[in-house]
């Protein structure tokens, strides 16, 4: 190779350094220019946007949960628990502790399923709710474990990584069927609720009140959700939390049920089919309120099996349908008092009037008949009611005429809902020209108006709906609505506050007379001799009790079904029977309604006569429950 | 190299009376390391998070690399000339090495040597230099054609070993540590030019020779967002993370991009970012600064250099410094693409602190024996 020798190096040197200095200076403004250029990028990002990229760290970061309130409780005038949050235990599992996979999974299910009874359906929900959650978090699997499961589970705990048994709080019905219908029951959010339910209130919260009680005052018991802001980490994992705000649990809720009455009302009706209200005339306060047969809503509350469900949806006797707000019943002569208040109101008789019955009536110039029971012969109003007499009640309402009478007797509040606190009212059918012509575009006869005198024809009533009528008559005229929520309390410990009553709705009649010539009648069919309808009902009883029979047809005496079940005639009528006592100055009216019977006053009376035996007992005209009676 | 036996006492007491009395760092270079490397292990001792081990082996491969510089700051520049040619063929010897048997994470970088591993693409970056220097200070300079092919043969060599593992940051910084050195030698400009124009119209031809991975990683970065769960992810959070340290940065330990995992690689290729999001742009200028502060101490003390093998070397170290810092922080940033570059005494690792601090010893070096000042 042809190095340079010394010399050269020394001349190269003394030129090599000069070229050096420049090209140095040259770099490093390169460089400077370089790095300026990286600083200005930062200042774009720092400065020009940081504002955004602050929001888009804390928006990755930053997270808002809810934290979901407890439900209000529900007490019985007396603070008697009705519906209970207690301790339960589930069963959950954190997929990401399962190692393994989802294969593991499957497998562990089966396995899991040998020790704790683990059903379809709650492998379907388990698999819904995981689809929805991250894999460290936990997802239950089985709601409410016996003791026995959870010490089965305890022995075998170390097969099942990943498996846990967590404590929570669940509704409880501690009187299971009693209240079944007039509390309702809470169940699982279903997809329809969720759309419609603000997220933000329902954050966290599994259950809803789906019917009676719980559905109506939902807003109420369900209280209103805190929130935990939590850090979390790029997988969602909660770091630590920033700020809390306790929720605010829901109200607890007193209800004017006495639940010693309602365990009366039940087992005086028994197994029959049908209901039994009991109303405070004075207040429009529910006292007792079952309808038959019932069903457990502690079924509902942890997730109904299919089982269960089918069988209380396909049991002929309908154990969901709440009859008392939505069983239609023909009133038969349970609506005479109110045609009779109709008349007296009206002016087209007076008490006095007489009517002769001769077994059979007939429209002037017609030649139909409209049967009598008896031919009582001639009879004013007292009478009439005492005994029933239907000729006196079709003369009156076909002189009254359709509208006049239907008029009237919407100032009862047929064929409207009551405005009752739960849900699911029925309306019933008031019979008139406008219903005929706007339901089927029919014509009104006039023996329709005969019809609707004696309570039959188009009309349907619910146990409620009579037992408002009857209030109204009890009240002599006053008009208060039925209800059931008497005092609320935000959180135990927490003062009772009344709650409003409901709006009394107009006043009926403005003759005192008329209820008075009501009462008189009502009360002689109790307690005078045969005929009147239920004598003897009363003996015994301290105070005078006021009451009329109703025993409808339930099939057209033209149907076949008519003639065919003619012999079996304990079934061949709806029965009812409404009364209330003492009959001067009433304290509580009672209505029985039952889907079959022979007739009010044989299978109905004696179930009203129980109720009114049983409030007897507990008529102590319980003061608002007081703190200290409360506290659990 | 060969010295009578009994000579040695004396040669001992001569060499350690030199130690002892020859002038020892250079102050305004050592003190910036020392800040820097400050910084970093404050940084890495935050971003970490429960991780202290980071900071603490980040520590112990400072005081390695402190007594490498150190002891190299006492090698002459004409021992290190001397065994230039021996060291720069032991690396490229290495590297074949570990293209037969190497081993790493996908990658084939390192190399077992049982006490430690050890990454012989890092030796490339010292001795590439060290290489280049010593061909172009035998010959006459500015470099005519010749010089220039055969250091850019000597270039070629390990970069493609290098790439081919495949490292492209690492084969990046010694190209360029290799180039500084031909542009420090004086190459004319309008050779220089045309360099730079034949490297823009291989661009195409080296697309053809990436990986897939490589490929996708320059798409990612053109639109970071398309991918914005894989390899987008990075580069969106980096910017998340340096964007919302705003104007005063969040505060040390209070970054929540790293703590929280939302950025990846937070001690290592990232480290930056998170220095960004607590420290914010104050310390991102002050520390770009510290930066331009070395390389222009460095380029100082290549100026005043004794020799042209000396100068070239300490050029190239200084500038190379600088890529480092600019590749780094315009990845970091989001304006370059991802490739594995360290931000220098700031990212976590090993290797590369301790090469970087090796060659902070060579120029520590050549300003012990810088020409005398008169």
């Amino acid at each position: 190779m042809n190095l340079p020798g010394p010399r050269t190096q020394i001349r190269n040197a003394r030129v090599d350094a000069e070229t050096f200095r420049a090209r140095a200076i040259a770099g490093f403004l390169i460089i400077v220019l370089c790095l300026s250029a990286l600083v200005s990028r930062y200042v774009f990002l720092q400065m020009y946007r940081g504002d955004e990229f602050t929001q888009t760290s804390d928006k990755q970061r930053i997270s808002v949960r809810s934290v979901a309130p407890s439900r209000g409780l529900v007490y019985d005038r007396n603070g008697v628990l009705l519906a209970d949050n207690v301790a339960a235990f589930r069963l959950e599992v954190v997929p990401e502790a399962v190692h393994g996979g989802s294969k593991r999974l499957e497998k562990l299910l089966v396995e899991l399923s040998d020790v704790i009874a683990i059903s379809d359906d709650d492998i379907e929900r388990f698999k819904n709710a995981r689809a929805k959650k991250k894999a460290f978090e936990s997802v239950p699997l089985r709601l409410k474990l016996t003791e026995d499961e959870i010490a089965r589970f305890s022995v075998n705990r170390w097969r099942f990584p990943g498996v846990e048994v967590v404590p929570y709080l669940t509704r409880s019905y501690p009187f299971g069927t009693l209240f079944a219908h007039a509390i309702g029951y809470v169940s699982r959010i279903d997809l329809k609720e969720l759309e419609r339910l603000d997220p933000n209130e329902y954050a966290g919260t599994t259950h809803i009140g789906k019917t009676g009680v719980e559905r109506w005052y939902e807003s109420e018991l369900h209280g209103a959700p805190g929130s935990e802001t939590v850090e979390v980490n790029v997988d969602g994992r909660v770091v630590r939390t920033l700020d809390r705000v306790p929720p605010t649990p829901g109200k607890n809720l007193y209800l004017s049920i006495d639940a010693r009455l309602q365990r009366a009302a039940e087992e005086a009706l028994g197994a029959r089919l049908g209901a039994v209200v009991a109303i405070d005339p004075r207040n429009g306060e529910v006292l007792a309120m079952v309808s038959e047969p019932g069903f457990d809503g502690n079924l509902f509350v942890n997730g109904i099996g299919k089982t269960d469900y089918t069988t209380l949806t396909q049991d002929p006797r309908k154990p969901l349908l709440n009859r008392a707000i939505a069983g239609g019943f023909i009133p038969g002569s349970t609506i005479k008092p109110y045609i009779a208040a109709a008349g007296l109101e009206l002016g087209v008789r007076t008490p006095s009037d007489t009517v002769v019955s001769t077994g059979e009536y007939h429209i002037p110039g017609l030649a139909r008949g409209y049967r009598d029971d008896f031919a009582a012969g001639r009879v004013d109003l007292k009478l009439a009611l005492a005994w029933s007499v239907n000729t006196y009640f079709y003369s009156l309402a076909y002189e009254m005429g359709i509208d006049r009478l239907s008029g009237f007797l919407a100032k009862f509040g047929f064929g409207a809902k009551t405005g009752i606190d739960i849900a699911g009212e029925g309306v019933g059918v008031l019979p008139s020209a406008e219903w005929l012509r706007a339901t089927r575009n029919e014509s009104w006869y006039a023996g329709y108006t005969v019809n609707a005198g004696f309570g039959q024809g188009f009309w349907v009533v619910t146990p409620i709906q009579l037992a408002h009528a009857l209030s109204i008559v009890a009240a002599k005229g006053a008009n208060r609505p039925p209800h059931l929520l008497r005092a609320t309390q935000s959180g135990i410990g927490a003062r009772v506050e009344t709650a409003s009553l409901p709006l009394p709705g107009p006043t009926v009649g403005s003759h005192p007379n008329t209820w008075k010539a009501i009462e008189e009648g009502m009360w002689l069919a109790v307690n005078g001799p045969p005929p009147s309808t239920v004598s003897g009902l009363g003996k015994d009883f301290p105070y005078a009790i006021a009451g009329k029979t109703g025993t409808a047809e339930r099939f057209s005496r033209f149907d076949e079904t008519w003639t065919f079940i003619a012999t079996s005639s304990a079934d061949r009528h709806q029965v009812l029977f409404e009364c209330f006592t003492p009959a001067e100055d009433p304290r509580i009216a009672v209505v029985v309604a039952l889907e079959a019977g022979k007739s009010g006053a044989s299978d109905a009376a004696p179930i009203a006569r129980k109720v009114l035996d049983a409030w007897l007992k507990y008529d102590d005209d319980a003061p608002l429950p007081r703190v200290a009676e409360m506290a659990r | 190299m060969m010295f009578a036996f009994d000579h040695l006492g004396l040669r001992l007491r001569l060499l350690a009376r030199r130690w002892l009395h020859a002038p020892a760092l250079d102050w305004p270079l050592t003190c910036a390391l020392v800040l820097l490397a400050c910084i970093g292990l404050a940084n890495l001792y935050s971003a970490g998070g429960p991780e202290t081990n980071v900071a603490l082996n980040q520590g112990a491969r400072f005081v390695l690399g402190a007594i490498l510089m150190v002891l190299l700051s006492r090698v002459s520049p004409q021992t290190l000339r001397k065994w230039t040619p021996w060291l720069y063929a032991g690396s490229v010897l290495l590297l074949l090495v570990v293209a037969v048997l190497g081993e790493g994470r996908g990658a084939h970088r390192w190399l077992d040597l049982k006490v430690f591993r050890f990454q012989p693409s890092e030796l490339s970056k010292l001795t590439m230099p060290m290489m280049a220097a010593w061909v172009l200070s035998r010959r006459e300079l500015p470099p005519k054609f010749f010089s220039l092919v055969v250091v850019g043969a000597l270039i070629a060599v390990p970069a493609a070993l290098i790439a081919k593992q495949p490292d492209l940051g690492t084969a990046l910084l010694v190209v360029a540590s290799g180039m500084f050195v031909i542009f420090l030698a004086g190459m004319a400009w309008w050779r220089i030019g045309l360099v730079v124009a034949a490297a823009a119209a291989a661009a195409p031809v080296a697309w053809h020779f990436m990986h897939d991975y490589q490929k996708k990683r320059l798409f990612t970065f053109l639109d970071p967002a398309a991918d914005r769960l894989g390899d987008g992810w990075h580069i969106m959070q980096s910017e998340i993370a340096v964007g919302s340290g705003g104007l005063w940065g969040k505060g040390w330990h209070h970054g929540t991009q790293s703590a929280l995992e939302f950025l990846p690689e937070h001690t290592t290729d990232f480290a930056f970012a998170v220095f960004s999001e607590e420290w914010g742009l104050v310390g991102v200028v002050a520390v770009i600064l510290l930066y331009i502060f070395i390389v222009g101490r460095g380029l100082m003390i290549a100026a005043n250099a004794r020799d042209t093998y000396s100068r070239l070397l300490a050029g190239s170290i200084s500038m190379s410094f600088f890529v480092y810092v600019m590749v780094n922080g315009g990845m970091v940033s989001g304006i370059l693409p991802v490739v594995g570059v360290p931000m220098p005494l700031i990212s976590y690792g090993g290797t590369s602190v301790v090469a970087l601090l090796a060659g902070f010893g060579m120029l520590m070096s050549i300003h012990n024996y810088r020409r005398s000042p008169h």
